[in-house]
């Protein structure tokens, strides 16, 4: 097979650069929003991926729109993790920073590693951008960047020149094909190929052959800088990742989740109804899913998250796939609500994507604090099943399992990501839909009368679910509501032995779902000094942390919990098999909350709330010291 | 199925087939009662099974309604109806799907969803029951209470200035506006047909008299001697005129109305204003809606019923489309635009 590291340069009598391999590299392109960086990062991530490395990544942009150029609130970042062995973070420091302005170097210079390749636009140092940014000396001549490898490029002005034989392009078309020229440069020095660019920019632009033609010879024109350039003295490579045979593609957990939910209209052969109402970071939820309408995905944006959660009770009572998606200060309107979807017992699915809180909070940054309130954010005994997915992909196949378990147990379940998970581009094994199980949805046409001669909706069977029948039933016509029902016939009553009843059945019936749900798996040793314990997203730095002690020869296991209501059957067993438990998350523990109640077992926390994901070095370190007081004791 | 089978297969039904055998659990004397029996009444007129009506009600006294109708039904959460019923005409836009709400839920703590189901044109019919109190949280004002009204909450009178439901619905362009009084039950029937027969959102305000904590609230209006004096009832084409002889007729007064006796004033019928419930332009129904007694006589019956597309027609119609110009299966799209294959 062709070495895809090889690169057939247009001109064979340049003399190629040494090449260095890694084992695997993080870099981020940061600048202002305007920049492109995003674009340029996906890129990057494509050619990335083509060439066979495991990529993660992890897009950062600013809250504001439009927030004015060149502040600190305008720096836009693009982080990208690529390896030639598995990985599932974005990285925790930098290999490589390029910095297309000084509020981009200011903002994200904390991150690069020591001796790190730091690439700055050099020609936008000026003393204007420099003092939007607070600097009061230039960081380019004072020496205060020395412990990195600093490489001042003059992007604009080579992209200028790279540009200039392109006749009609205005300046401002101009600056727009800078981050290509970085682009360019960044794809020389890891060795990426440029052709998956190339054919994506002819793709993307066929209409506007003036802006193919200037994005593509500012792209090679920045590759051939690298190569020419004596700054840049060595290129890096990073080969082949062994990873599971298959077809791959790089997706979003947005993505996934809306794919997934497609998935599952077809599955069930049922139209999905999404009802939602735009807050950040779940809005694109909704912008994906619009793109799916051809798919049997009808899309509904309601008037707020009150009417976004009751349009899809609605839709549920008349039986379409019901499901809606919010972040924290969404669900707490939607609270009521969910609780008339719990009494009524109805499916639907209630997607939560964290973000810091408490109230607006930080509205693009994750965090995991909103356990908690989806497990007891509602007046009365209102349980219902919560899904965790523990990566981008994982979306799809939770988004899926979330959507059969309301079905077949005919309640409201709530899928809890983040903002994270959300943006963080993975690659992704793409399953064919075919092999995936079919979604039964039965709603009975006939059923047992009671001795007056009507139907009981509130009738059960073996795992006390009650039956899905809707309306337009012949003869099975009854009422729903959020006052207490008699058992059996679903009469409203405040008889006090049967209200107890109701809410035992409907805990028991939640409490059932156990026998659906995968025994937890432990990866690394069964028993021993420590167990991570994580959720969520928090899953990529605490399994690699863990991966990266067990290397060290330490008794460390992990295992990430994708089911936290109910719990898995076998997670009682696996906790007590360790002397350690520790449990990282985004948040102040509440999941150590949970576990230290529910099995009187007594676990640490390690908490991080600044909305960012841990670095798998915090998690490394809280275990090494955990480990170093075993052994003191 | 087309609406031919339908009307075939259907069988002959009577109010008693609504019946859903629950003790109703209204005060004696309630208002409610009489609406119960007349869309009881109309119903089973529509030419529509039984089974494809929903009654989706949110909380108060008037919200018990569907627990009495033996169709399908929904007793959601205050003010939510709307919503509710939203989604379900959006699910199931075969189904016929009736709101019962009162002036709390409706214009209080879900004034919110009314306002946007109805600009919306979602063709569910939505009867808002006026009774001008909150009744099941035992007598505090709501927002249709007459100011200096002494409620529970308001000892020394209401301050609030409340709200005009018609003007309201008007301003968020309702397609179909109404209004009628539960004690005329032919009136009332009539009016709940055509809410029913229109296509597109149909808002009914029924004034409803609430015998424990507003008794008489409406009695201008229902009492045998006053009513010729304080209603009138609006008939489309026809001139507006009331009164025990109808010898009062209403006239345009620049922006105002102006009540004269035109029979002594000698005027005729034709020189009276006149109603044209499918004026596009919402102004003639608004000037009737501004109309509140005692310094008018009060309009009742259709105020407004024009035509627009429905939301969940327009939303189908999107969807269709959608399907139309799908050019590959769903794993096509899973696949996404880029991927590549690892042996």
């Amino acid at each position: 097979m062709e070495n895809p590291q090889q690169i057939k340069n247009d001109d064979e009598n340049i003399v190629r650069k040494p090449i260095e391999e890694l084992e695997r590299v993080v870099i981020r392109l940061a600048g202002d929003s305007g920049d492109g960086m995003q674009l340029a990062g996906l890129k990057f991530t494509s050619s990335s991926v083509i060439l066979g490395n495991d990529v993660s990544t992890f897009p950062d942009y600013p809250a504001e729109i439009r927030a004015p150029q060149g502040t600190l609130a305008g720096v836009s970042g693009f982080q990208i993790h690529f390896s030639s062995t598995e990985i599932y973070t974005p990285g925790d420091q930098l290999d490589a920073l390029v910095a297309m302005n000084p509020a981009a170097l200011k903002v994200n210079i904390s991150d690069l590693k020591p001796n790190g390749i730091l690439i700055v636009n050099e020609d936008s140092f000026t003393s204007r951008t420099l003092s939007k940014a607070g600097y009061s000396s230039n960081p380019l001549e004072d020496n205060s960047l020395a412990k990195y490898r600093l490489i001042p490029v003059k992007i604009t002005k080579l992209n200028r020149e790279a540009v200039s034989s392109i006749e009609g392009m205005s300046s401002k078309q101009v600056n727009l094909t800078r981050n290509f020229f970085a682009l360019g440069l960044i794809s020389w020095l890891y060795d990426r190929h440029l052709k998956s660019t190339i054919s994506w920019i002819k793709q993307k632009f066929k209409n506007r052959p003036m802006i193919v033609k200037a994005n593509t010879k500012t792209l090679k024109a920045g590759y051939y800088y690298g190569e020419t350039n004596e700054l840049l003295s060595i290129q890096y490579s990073v080969p082949k990742a062994e990873m599971d045979p298959g077809k791959y593609r790089y997706i979003s957990g947005t993505q996934a989740l809306a794919l997934g939910l497609a998935t599952s209209s077809q599955l069930a052969k049922k139209e999905l109804f999404f009802g939602a109402y735009p807050i950040t970071p779940a809005s694109d939820l909704l912008h994906e899913l619009v793109k799916l309408r051809g798919y049997g995905v009808k899309t509904f944006q309601a008037e707020d998250e009150i009417a976004a959660i009751g349009s899809i009770i609605g839709a549920s009572f008349g039986g379409s796939i019901a499901v809606t998606g919010t972040s924290g200060p969404g669900l707490a309107l939607m609270s009521e609500a969910l609780g008339l979807a719990v009494i009524t017992e109805l499916p639907l699915l209630v997607v939560n994507v964290q973000r810091a809180g408490p109230s607006t909070g930080m509205p693009t940054k994750p965090e995991q604090s909103d356990l908690l309130q989806v497990l007891f954010g509602r007046n009365g005994e209102s349980p219902l099943p919560i899904l965790a997915p523990q990566s981008p992909g994982d979306c799809f196949d939770l988004a899926i399992e979330a959507l059969r378990i309301a079905l077949k147990y005919m309640t409201p379940v709530v899928l809890i990501s983040d903002a994270f998970l959300a943006n963080n581009i993975d690659p992704w094994k793409i399953p064919l839909l075919e092999e995936l199980k079919t979604m039964e949805v039965v709603h009975p046409t006939t059923a047992p009368m009671s001795s007056d001669g009507r139907y009981n909706p509130y009738s059960r069977n073996e795992n006390l679910v009650r039956p899905y029948v809707i309306p337009g039933t012949k003869g099975l016509e009854h009422r729903v509501g959020g006052l207490e029902k008699e058992r059996v016939t679903g009469n409203v009553s405040y008889d006090p032995l049967n209200h107890e009843e109701m809410v035992n059945i409907r805990e028991k019936k939640i409490s059932g779902i156990v026998k659906d749900i995968p025994l937890q798996r432990v990866h690394g040793p069964s028993e021993g000094d420590v167990l991570v314990l994580s959720w969520g997203s928090t899953f990529g730095a605490a399994h690699t942390a863990c991966k990266n002690l067990r290397k060290e020869g330490l008794s460390v296991a992990d295992t990430n919990l994708r089911y936290l209501n109910p719990l898995p059957a076998n997670l009682k067993d696996i906790l007590n098999s360790y002397k350690y438990v520790l449990i990282p998350e985004m948040n102040k523990g509440q999941l150590h909350f949970i576990i230290q109640a529910q099995f009187a077992i007594k676990t640490q926390s390690l908490t991080k709330i600044q909305g960012r994901p841990f670095h798998v070095i915090e998690i490394e370190e809280e275990v090494r010291q955990i480990i170093g007081g075993l052994f003191d004791e | 199925m087309s609406e031919k089978d339908n009307s075939i297969s259907t069988p002959v039904l009577t109010p008693k087939d609504f019946d859903s055998g629950f003790d109703v659990r209204w005060c004696p004397g309630c208002g409610d009662y009489a609406i119960l029996a007349n869309l009881k009444r109309v119903l089973p007129t529509l030419g529509i099974p039984k089974e494809n009506f929903v009654v989706v009600s949110g909380i108060g006294c008037s919200s018990r309604f569907p627990y009495y109708m033996d169709t399908y039904g929904m007793h959601t959460i205050h003010g939510r109806a709307p919503t509710i019923a939203t989604g379900l005409k959006c699910s199931r836009p075969d189904l016929s799907i009736w709101v019962v709400t009162g002036d709390g839920d409706g214009l209080s703590i879900g004034g919110n969803h009314l306002m946007h189901a109805i600009r919306r044109n979602v063709d569910i019919k939505i009867l808002l029951f006026n009774n001008q109190i909150y009744g099941l949280t035992k007598g505090q004002y709501s927002p249709t209470t007459k100011q200096s009204k002494r409620t529970k909450s308001s000892p020394t009178g209401s301050i609030d200035y409340p709200v005009n439901p018609i003007s309201w619905a008007l301003g968020a362009e309702a397609t179909f506006i109404a209004r009628t009084i539960f004690q005329y039950p032919d009136h009332m029937q009539t009016v709940l047909r055509r809410a029913a027969e229109h296509r597109g959102v149909s808002f009914v305000e029924i004034y409803q008299n609430c015998v424990i904590f507003n008794d008489g609230a409406y009695r201008y209006a229902t009492d045998k001697e006053m009513r010729y004096d304080n209603i009138f009832e609006l008939e489309h084409g026809k001139p507006m005129k009331f009164g025990r002889d109808q010898e009062k007729g209403i006239f345009l007064h620049g922006l105002t109305p102006k009540v004269i006796n035109y029979k002594q004033a000698g005027f005729e019928e034709s020189d009276l204003l006149h109603h044209d419930e499918n004026a596009q332009e919402s102004t003639l129904a608004f000037f009737l809606s501004r109309m509140r007694y005692p310094e008018f006589p009060e309009p009742i019956g259709i105020f407004r019923a024009i035509q627009k597309p429905t939301y969940n027609d327009m939303l189908d119609q999107q969807m269709e489309e959608a399907k139309r110009n799908v050019t590959k299966p769903l794993q096509e799209i899973v696949n996404g635009e880029e991927n590549w294959i690892v042996t």
